[in-house]
């Protein structure tokens, strides 16, 4: 408790002369500057600027001295004091940065540790595939249509124009289910969602339905039992190959890149007529069919074996017997429908040699392509 | 199909500088996709020549074989004009005879290279060779004698046994059957190069007489034509020309006797099969009917087969002799020796085809054809043209009589707006190319404007307009089809059930959850695995017909099994520390509904629409997960936090919440987990599945480690409780006040439902009411176990008084005790 100095005594109140003050200053500030750490500094403080202090003292005692040397003295303690305090608020902020300094150096870790405590999660890469192509073709303003994989044999086959007794219907291996007069198949292509959509839509209609198919496959490095395909359906009026052209274009430059386009080639789907092969230009040698094997040389594109194209799908014009089984009016309506391979657009886009890496779920596999793609 | 090169010039005049990488680019461009590019001959080098053997010495080995030891003229061909010492394995040639000599500098097949070497005791210098040392086939039945008017010794060989020639592999659509010929192939080669084409049908041929063999058809649709002709006094020793066998086995087929390769020369020629029969082992006259069921017949290739009233056969008086357009019958076949021979040219209806070759699954290039559909007015020139090689090559004579039953059904017509290929393919394509195309094709056409057309009879797969736009396009060039981007309407986007799927799967990956996929197929023995009762409804699934293992021929109804045959799999092969994810639908097969087949000439009606949805099995989505080892990795930091039964849970919950789903939790008993430490998991009431442990006997018949936790769902049902607009939180911003209480409750009383009773008994100014501590021990008592509950209490519109805070906690756990019997932990 600070109070009233009982030791004060104004009979022996002497005038504080300059040089008493300064010296009081300079040791107070010789004090400060001595100061190593901020619990010196504290100590200095009390010892030289503290009540009890010698200037603190001092200070006490102008107010017993008359008036000019009141003033006089006042003036001297009060620019020591000052002087003190400064030096004092300096020397606090250089030891506290000091400190902090140093506390920084001793809390130094060893930031290469690893902070692997949870594994990576990651989505399939068919799903991130699908995805990604669902998005180009929603943009575009399409929608995504769905259907189901264990499939009435009519809407697999018959309303696409594969009747019973179609030489095509061999193409497509096809998994029956029991009993056989059920009818109900595993589907062999997204196609069924075609014949769907349009009994369940009215045009115009733009739909891509990515989804599982099954084929009675051996599985091996390049076949499987199950696969996933990618379907596209437009029905409108006033549709042309070249809308089907377009829109494949679109789809190979989103996927691959930049540039590369597609080639059609005559081939046959008994739902539509004209039917087209799609070939991709190959992305990796752009179509020259070899590549840079370092200095001068070149090899042949191990991606298309040096074709420079990729066969990528199957596409058409939406056959009007199709049209006429799914209830559009084939007079008013063209269509046109594409069908691409996920896993193979996978396998190509990304090099995967082996079509069992997709089903494996080796944990290793999907998390190399993480959580986009 | 493969196709000789040398076969297609024979009718189409290439022009100079087409090569046969050109022509077989074109031809692909125009829809007969290149398969592969041979160039047989290529592969032998080096001098081939004639070579007369002059002396031939036979050398009995130690081994017991007996080697020739021969001297052959070579002519100059050795650059000394000495005779070639030569050893020799064979001994079906003498002394005098022409044979095939490879010299030393000479490369075989295979690379097998020539050079003099030191062999059984002589300078053996080239090789005397045989058809399948040279790449000619598979007849090894010695080497190659030559007839003596072949040429001089020294002569180069090559053209001779017509060595060289390029092939080019066809891939061939099934609406192209035309194309499974040399003619039609060379047609298209003619309309891929503008070279001239000749039709080798095209040809003068008898008229049908009534001195021929009697032929009787009772099923005309079945079997619209059949010509017959006989060839008597053949030689069944003759042997088939070089060139035709070369050109049979470079177009895939085994050259096997005279007789037979004709016909199947003439098969390759012109597209048409044709059945050669043994005439003196027929009796009778020849009948074409539909097969009694029950009828057998033994075919070419030695089987026994039952028949079936759909079949066509051919009969004669000793019962069926032929399964029609698909394959002979085995007592009337050609022989060794066989001298005259009866010639069937038939054309079959391609859908008893397919139905029989299907049944009977049999496949041969007859039937390849039959299928497909042929040109049925040619069957008079492919029989003249069988005649006249059999005739031509093995000595025979053709008999006057020609016998011709039915005719080729006469082609619909189409008709065909003229603006019809441009306006379905977007190019430019006036009338004139549109005609000018459909008439190269072989296409009659009439009329301006709207045109009608004939399909030519090789193109059965002719026959809507959409077919005459393909033909038109694809000689036009589909490369010359533009690129034009549909304008589509303005679209909405993925529907919400499809953003709350990918959201599902953002989640779990975020989670740390990998994603798979999995097969569906399961057996029982992967619900035995998973231990389920026998009247589980899981094990009711749908089956495969033709599965591809008949281990697993069901379509499965949970996806545990797939999912933990993978984690097993990465287990294996290190990843031990797993946490995995499958979103897939599930099979739940519906009873006895028929999908029905319905028509294709029109829309379905809304009755037969239903029929075919009801008779669709429901395939839920069904989401799995698995975690096994450690969930959080042991370190530097400390160590691992092992994945739990309360991680499936957890994970289940997570989802739950991306979807602004509650769900509850009630213990349940469910295999495949452990009694004791499987969830039950509810949304509104309605259970959605089960997560926790699984039952140590499942670890164990999996594979997987013991106390791998699972979780199964369906998630369409859970999809359907999500929240596709969540209204913005409104919150208090006074000051909280918190409360822990610590409540001893019997250790049967649920977690959850204590909590529940808390925020119940709390009142409306419980903010929260969180579980963190569980303890069991002496203090609590046995039974018993120390719930400790961290509440928080805020108003929306004060600060709570301390009193207040204080009742809200009082009341809670007044209701708790009355409902639990808790008793507050001093
Ligand atoms: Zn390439």
């Amino acid at each position: 408790m600070s109070g009233p100095n009982s030791s004060y005594d104004p009979v022996q109140v002497t005038p504080l002369g300059e040089e008493q003050v300064f010296a009081m200053r300079d040791e107070a500030l010789a004090a400060i500057a001595g100061a190593a750490d901020v619990d010196a500094l504290k100590q200095v403080r009390t010892d030289h600027a503290g009540d009890r202090s010698p200037l603190g003292l001092a200070n006490r005692e102008i107010g017993a001295l008359p008036p000019q040397a009141k003033k006089d003295a006042g003036m001297r303690v009060g620019q020591a004091r000052g002087a003190v305090n400064q030096a004092l608020a300096a020397r606090q902020e250089i030891l506290e940065a000091e400190a902090e300094e140093q506390m920084l150096v001793t809390e130094t870790v060893d930031v290469t540790l690893p902070w692997d405590r949870t594994p990576a999660g990651a989505r399939h890469p068919i799903t991130l595939m699908s995805e990604r192509i669902a998005d180009i073709f929603v943009a575009m303003g399409w929608e995504v249509a769905e259907g189901p994989l264990v499939e009435a044999e009519w809407l697999n086959f018959d309303a696409l124009n594969l009747g019973a007794d179609h030489p095509a219907r061999t193409m497509q291996d096809t998994f029956w289910t029991e009993p056989a007069e059920n009818h109900v198949v595993l589907r062999t292509h997204t196609s069924p969602v075609q014949a769907r959509t349009m009994l369940t839509r009215t045009p115009p209609i733009y739909v891509v339905c990515p989804g599982r198919v099954f084929r009675t496959d051996e599985y091996d490095a390049t076949h499987s039992p199950m696969f996933h395909q990618v379907e596209g359906l437009v029905i409108d009026e006033g549709i042309t190959m070249a809308h089907l052209k377009g829109s494949l274009d679109h789809f190979a430059q989103a996927v691959f890149g930049e540039g590369i386009t597609t080639r059609f080639r005559p081939s046959y789907f008994p739902f539509t007529e004209p039917s087209a092969e799609v070939d991709l230009i190959c992305f990796v040698c752009r179509g020259s069919g070899v590549v840079d094997a370092g200095g001068s040389a070149s090899v042949q594109c191990r991606t298309c074996r040096g074709e420079g194209w990729i066969e990528w799908g199957g596409c058409g014009v939406v056959n009007p017997r199709v049209l006429v089984a799914c209830g559009v009016d084939p007079e008013r309506y063209t269509g046109f429908a594409f069908g691409m391979g996920i896993d193979r657009t996978l396998m190509f886009r990304h090099g995967v040699g082996d079509l069992r890496s997709f089903f494996e779920g080796d944990v290793r596999f999907a998390r190399a392509f993480g959580t986009e793609i | 199909m493969r196709a000789p090169l040398s076969w297609i010039r024979e009718y189409v005049d290439l022009p100079a500088g087409v090569t046969v990488e050109d022509l077989a680019a074109r031809l692909t461009a125009l829809g007969l996709k290149l398969e592969a590019l041979e160039h047989p001959g290529s592969d032998l080098t080096g001098p081939l020549v004639i070579g007369r053997v002059l002396t031939m010495e036979p050398e009995p080995q130690t081994n017991g074989k007996t080697i020739n030891w021969c001297t052959v003229d070579v002519g100059d061909a050795n650059g000394t004009g000495e005779p070639q010492g030569i050893v020799c394995g064979a001994h079906n040639f003498a002394a005098g005879d022409l044979v095939v000599v490879v010299l030393p500098g000479g490369v075989l097949p295979g690379g097998f290279e020539i050079s003099a070497r030191k062999t059984y005791g002589h300078l053996s210098a080239g090789m005397i060779c045989s058809a399948m040392e040279l790449g000619l086939g598979d007849d090894h039945s010695g080497i190659i004698v030559l007839p003596a008017d072949a040429g001089e010794p020294g002569d180069g060989v090559r053209g001779l046994l017509h060595l060289d020639d390029d092939v080019i592999e066809f891939e061939i659509n099934p609406d192209r059957a035309y194309a499974l010929s040399l003619r039609g192939v060379a047609r298209e080669a003619a309309l891929a190069t503008g070279g001239v084409y000749t039709d080798p049908a095209q040809r003068d041929v008898p008229a049908p007489n009534a001195e021929g063999y009697p032929v009787v058809i009772d099923d005309l649709e079945g079997c619209p034509v059949f010509v017959a002709r006989t060839v008597s006094g053949f030689d069944p020793t003759a042997v088939t020309p070089r060139w035709m066998a070369r050109r049979i086995q470079l177009a895939g087929m085994r050259p096997i006797s005279l007789a037979v390769d004709v016909t199947n020369y003439v098969m390759l020629e012109l597209g048409h099969p044709i059945h050669g029969y043994d005439a003196d082992r027929l009796s009778g006259p020849i009948r074409v009917r539909r097969a009694v069921d029950g009828e057998h017949l033994t075919t070419l290739d030695g089987t026994d087969r039952v028949l079936a009233s759909g079949d066509l056969v051919v009969t004669d008086d000793s019962g069926p002799i032929g399964l029609g357009g698909v394959m002979g019958g085995e007592t009337t076949e050609m022989s060794a020796t066989t001298t005259r021979v009866l010639v069937e040219v038939a054309s079959w209806d391609p859908v008893a085809m397919f139905r029989t070759g299907k049944r009977h699954k049999l496949t041969s290039e007859a039937g390849k054809r039959n299928e497909r559909g042929v040109d049925p007015t040619i069957p008079e020139a492919a029989a003249d043209r069988v005649v006249e090689l059999l005739v031509e090559h093995g000595g025979g004579t053709a008999d006057p009589g020609v016998t011709k039953v039915g005719t080729a059904p006469a082609r619909p017509t189409v008709g065909i707006a003229a603006g019809l290929p441009a306006r379905v393919t977007g190019m430019t394509i006036d009338e004139a190319t549109v005609v000018a195309n459909l008439t190269a094709v072989g296409c009659a056409v009439s009329g301006s404007g709207s045109l009608t057309v004939v399909p030519p009879p090789w193109r059965p797969d002719i026959n809507d307009p959409f077919d005459l736009v393909e033909e038109v396009a694809r000689i036009v060039g589909y490369e010359r089809v533009p690129s034009v981007l549909p304008p589509a309407p303005a679209g909405r986007g993925l529907t919400q059930e499809q953003l709350f799927r990918r959201r599902v799967g953002r989640t779990l990956a975020g989670a740390g959850y990998v994603e798979v996929l999995t097969f569906p197929f399961v057996g029982t023995e992967a619900f035995d695995a998973l231990a389920l009762p026998g009247d589980d409804p899981r094990r009711t699934a749908l089956r495969l017909a033709n599965p591809l293992s008949s281990e697993a021929p069901l379509m499965t109804t949970t996806l545990l099994p797939g999912m933990l045959d993978t984690v097993a799999r990465n287990v294996g092969r290190g990843s031990t520390d797993l946490a995995l994810f499958e979103a897939a639908p599930v099979t739940l097969p519906s009873v006895g509904a028929v999908a029905p087949i319905l028509p294709v000439d029109r829309r379905p009606t809304a009755d037969e629409w239903a029929a075919l949805e009801r008779a669709v099995p429901d395939q839920p989505l069904h989401l799995s997960l698995a975690l096994t080892g450690e969930r959080e990795l042991a370190g530097w930091w400390g160590p691992g936090r092992k994945a739990t039964w309360a991680d499936a849970i957890d994970a289940v919950r997570t989802i739950a919440a991306a979807l602004s789903v509650e769900v509850e939790v009630r213990a349940a008993q469910h295999a495949p987990w452990h009694p004791g430490r499987c969830a039950e998991l509810f949304v509104a009431g309605t259970s959605l599945g089960h997560a926790g442990e699984l039952h140590p006997r499942v670890c164990k018949a999996y594979g997987v480690p013991a106390r791998t936790a699972v979780a199964e769902i369906n998630l369409s049902l859970l999809l359907e409780h999500a929240v596709a607009i969540v209204p913005g939180p409104d919150f208090s911003t006074y000051p909280v006040a918190k409360e822990d209480v610590a409540l001893i409750v019997r250790d049967d009383v649920p977690a959850e439902l204590v909590a529940a009773t808390l925020r119940a008994g709390a009142g409306p100014l419980c903010e929260s009411v969180r579980l963190f501590d569980v303890y069991t021990g002496e203090q609590v008592g046995a039974g018993h176990r120390s719930l400790a509950f961290a509440l928080r209490f805020r108003a929306p519109d004060r600060t709570l008084t301390e009193t207040e805070a204080t009742q809200a906690r009082t009341a809670a756990v007044a209701l708790a005790a009355e409902r639990h019997g808790a008793v507050q932990r001093a």
